[in-house]
């Protein structure tokens, strides 16, 4: 990794707690300007909190999150001073779910071009032309008609991810975005984003499929109760794990 | 009706058809014999013929006429005060209820607790007491409060009245339906808006309104039949709306049957248009989900 690209996504000692119970104990990241960084870890390893702790989907309660050079401003308890500055970073972090969440009532089109024309406020035409040369990326072309109730979901993932770039982010955030699909559904999913990482976009993918983790990374977090337990890049990481740990969660997934 | 007629003409009361024929006689015959005679009162030209016997079947369309010695304009105009009083509480309702379930949903412990109440009690409370007390009860302290501050004294009319009284009732049930159903829109919908960056409000808008109207719709057609009917509660305080203007017919002419009869047909009739109308909109607010088969 070269160091003199700038910094897109900055994590600084990210604590979360739900309740009593601690989530994340004091995390850290940094992702440059195309960067991927894969986030990989067991259930309630707390991989998914910190993706959601960074464009405040969930209030972090302490640390600091940093996009583009851009301090989140926080109040004591962790959540957003500004809500003006929060969604304007959101808009600046494409969001892609493990349940996809395309919004049922709207076409497949409609779901690309809501947020571009109603809160980018990019005029229509200018929306649609983009919406319809990103699905013709992602091979959804003759779909733009189709209600998402009534596609695969490996349609409705590649959708939902046309529907996060058709915002142009910044950066791009994957949480576990092949884990509700069918087996045969992973491929045509994983091939969008590779093509992603590819052409050299920012991104953090929390995922549970390893050896894409392993193709497609700059750097691997593993995360254990909570903590950093190890990182690096990931043919250091998967290669020649150092911790205990690392080594059996590795064994357990291959 | 049929069966006092068929009775008293000697008949079967088993023998429906037979009955129904021989009442089409009897009440030829009495029709016959019984023009009614000129009459004082222009609304109650059939007092002679309720006398010597009963309302006659022939002489039903007489008195469902619209032309002023029938009562068919006075229903009308008792329907359509009803069905302007039911909307404009409904829309009232809806307007409480929107903000009634954002505010138990998203507002603050004060909030909260003000709504809780207002949900609990009138829901509690029959909803005749709450006209009565509006009714008579408001308008006497704030007639009373309008003379101390030398103002006149106002009359609630009974549009307002049954605007405002029916409206916090249905905006009590509202309230509920709509939580309900806010709650009821899956969170990752609401989710992805936040994370590309929605604000609220046009979040709510956009994306939350839309799919809880699909949940929410069921309840809301029951509402609005409630207030449909619950229209005719303001006869107690002598507003003219369907019952009341019914009752005033039939006591007139004495032809009771006919003239309730009449007033069920067109409640029937505003439901059954109603609930048409809620299946259009309920088949556009569920466009795009899949219908569960069998």
């Amino acid at each position: 990794m070269t160091t003199d690209r700038p910094e897109a996504i900055r994590v600084d000692g990210l604590h979360k707690s739900f309740g009593a119970h601690e989530v994340l104990k004091g995390v850290s990241l940094t992702a440059r300007e195309g960067d991927v960084v894969a986030i990989i870890g067991g259930s309630g390893s707390g991989k998914s909190t910190m993706l959601r702790c960074i464009n405040f989907l969930e209030t972090p309660s302490s640390g600091r999150i940093t996009i583009a050079g851009e301090t989140v401003a926080m109040r004591p308890d962790g959540s957003p001073a500004d809500r003006r500055q929060i969604e304007r970073i959101r808009q600046s972090l494409g969001m892609v779910f493990q349940s996809f969440n395309l919004w049922t009532h709207r076409t497949v089109l409609e779901n690309l071009i809501e947020v571009p024309v109603h809160v980018l406020k990019l005029p229509k035409d200018q929306a649609i032309a983009r919406a319809r040369k990103l699905l013709a990326r992602v091979g959804l072309a003759e779909k733009e008609g189709a209600y998402p109730a009534f596609m695969s979901g490996g349609q409705q993932q590649r959708a939902a991810i046309a529907r996060a770039l058709c915002m142009e982010p910044r950066a791009m955030l994957f949480d576990e975005p092949t884990s509700a699909l069918d087996p045969e559904l992973v491929g045509e999913v994983l091939q969008v984003i590779r093509g992603l990482a590819e052409e050299g976009r920012t991104m953090i993918l929390v995922t549970h499929e390893m050896k894409f983790a392993r193709e497609v990374a700059d750097h691997v977090i593993y995360l254990h109760n909570g903590r950093i337990e190890e990182e690096g890049p990931p043919d250091q990481l998967f290669g020649g794990p150092k911790s205990d740990r690392l080594k059996q969660f590795l064994k357990s997934v291959a | 009706m049929a069966l006092p007629y068929g009775l008293r003409a000697g008949m079967e009361p088993s023998l429906p058809r037979v009955g129904r024929a021989g009442e089409g006689g009897v009440a030829g015959r009495i029709r016959k014999g019984t023009d009614p005679p000129a009459c004082a009162d222009p609304h109650n030209p059939f007092r002679g013929a309720q006398m010597i016997g009963s309302p006659l079947l022939a002489s039903t369309l007489d008195l469902l006429a619209l032309e002023p010695p029938g009562w068919g304009a006075v229903l009308l105009l008792g329907l359509w005060r009803s069905v302007l009083i039911a909307a404009g509480a409904f829309a009232l309702g809806l307007v409480i209820g929107f903000f009634g379930a954002y505010g138990k949903l998203y507002g603050g412990p004060v909030t909260r607790d003000l709504l809780a109440i207002y949900t609990t009690v009138v829901r509690a409370v029959p909803e005749l007491i709450l006209i009565l007390i509006l009714y008579f009860a408001v308008t006497d302290a704030l007639n009373q409060v309008l003379l101390a501050m030398g103002g006149e004294k106002v009359q609630i009319s009974g549009v307002v009245a049954g605007v405002l009284v029916l409206g916090v009732v249905q905006g009590a049930y509202a309230t509920e339906v709509l939580r309900g159903a806010i709650q009821s829109v899956p969170a990752g919908q609401i989710e992805a808006a936040r994370a590309m960056g929605m604000p609220a409000a046009l979040l709510a808008r956009r994306v939350t309104l839309p799919l809880m109207l699909a949940l929410a719709l069921p309840g809301l057609a029951n509402l609005w039949l409630i207030a449909t009917k619950d229209t005719a509660l303001l006869a107690v305080v002598g507003f003219a709306e369907l019952t009341q203007s019914t009752r005033q017919a039939a006591s007139t002419t004495k032809a009771f049957f006919t003239f309730y009869a009449a007033a069920g047909v067109l409640y029937l009739a505003v439901s059954i248009l109603s609930t048409l109308v809620f299946a259009l909109i309920e088949r556009r607010a569920r466009r795009g989900q899949r219908r569960v088969a069998g």
